[in-house]
């Protein structure tokens, strides 16, 4: 079934990136775009999404920051961080809050591993 | 009176693209540094501008502490100039603190002090340079790592500096361990027809990172 994506990059490229390799793995989702993470929560609010995959370093809000929040707000969404700054603190915050990390740039190996983890709400596993 | 405009102007993708791979290069590169300093490396979003030579010596001129101490390489291939990594000279003994450990004597980390900056400078200019250079495909040679101390004027000016029309790809960015701040600027300087090429680099990269989303006239 379609699911409900939201991405969230201040930058515009790093966005289509994530797009192409969603595009390449389920063309038929529904995607939201946000570029910092008051939009994010807005959308959130919203529509709910299944999905959420956050840019960590960004201007105001960073991607963990704002991943807790978003857990609280929706408890339903499955969160991946993504990040170019690997380092170990940056990737245990992200599981910490409840966030699966993905490194940058994104590959659709990586997003397709994350998205195999994440269960269909309306059937049961193919 | 503000100085001239650099001769290559970025779109605002091109733009985006660069402080990207800016951040992607950083971001490796604090995978290093982690290493070395046993502490995460907290790393604030880049600001990524090009000026010209006039624009960047006053930009550093700006900065709170005037005294300053840069790592500068140069590097070759495609794309030819020279990076830097410049931060407040008051700030540096920081920095090299993180580095040897601060179980360390004054004395001997003063004796430390040039080893570390360009050990420092080697691992964050490599990490920036390396990156771009693989996200484009393309291989550069990078020269061993020079600790200059002084002001902007002096960086910009190192020989062999070929072109006065030069123009610097500005990059400001906070770097912090734990302990102690250290805001830092990165600086490319590239003559003219680097820029035009990385100029054609960025709007390659971008047909290739986000193809089934953007139309030509965008990636232009």
């Amino acid at each position: 079934m379609t699911r409900k994506v939201l991405i969230v990059d201040d930058s515009k490229l790093a966005r289509m990136a994530v797009i192409k390799a969603l595009d390449s793995l389920h063309p038929d989702w529904t995607r939201f775009e946000a570029s910092d993470a008051t939009a994010a929560l807005e959308i959130v609010r919203r529509e709910a999404p299944d999905i959420a995959l956050l840019d960590f370093n960004m201007p105001g809000m960073d991607g963990l920051v704002l991943a807790a929040e978003l857990r609280q707000q929706s408890p339903a969404t499955h969160v991946a961080v993504i990040s170019a700054n690997h380092q170990v603190e940056v990737v245990n915050r992200a599981r910490a809050a409840g966030a699966a990390f993905l490194p940058k740039p994104l590959t659709a190996d990586a997003l397709r591993e994350f998205l195999v983890g994440v269960p269909d709400p309306q059937r049961s596993v193919r | 009176m503000s100085p001239a405009q650099p001769a290559v102007m970025l779109t605002e993708l091109e733009q985006d693209a660069l402080t990207e791979l800016v951040n992607l290069g950083v971001g490796n590169a604090a995978l290093g540094l982690r290493e070395m300093v046993k502490e995460e490396i907290l790393l604030s979003v880049p600001n990524v501008s090009i000026v010209t030579r006039e624009q960047a010596i006053l930009n550093l001129g700006q900065s709170k502490a005037n005294r300053l101490v840069a790592v500068h390489q140069n590097f070759e291939g495609d794309i030819s100039g020279r990076a830097l990594l410049i931060f407040p000279e008051a700030q540096s003994m920081e920095l090299v603190r993180a580095v040897v450990g601060r179980e360390l004597s004054l004395e001997d980390i003063v004796e430390l002090e040039q080893e570390a900056l360009a050990e420092t400078g080697n691992i964050l200019l490599n990490g920036c340079l390396s990156t771009i250079a693989n996200s484009f495909g393309r291989t550069l040679r990078i020269s061993l790592p020079e600790v200059v101390h002084g002001d902007g004027s002096d960086f910009f000016d190192l020989t062999p500096w070929p072109n006065i029309d030069d123009s610097v790809l500005f990059i400001y960015i906070n770097f912090a361990v734990r302990r102690g701040d250290v805001q830092g600027y990165l600086a490319m300087l590239l003559d003219l027809p680097s820029l035009v090429i990385l100029k054609d680099l960025l709007a390659d990269y971008i047909v290739r990172m986000g193809s089934s989303s953007v139309s030509p006239s965008d990636a232009g």
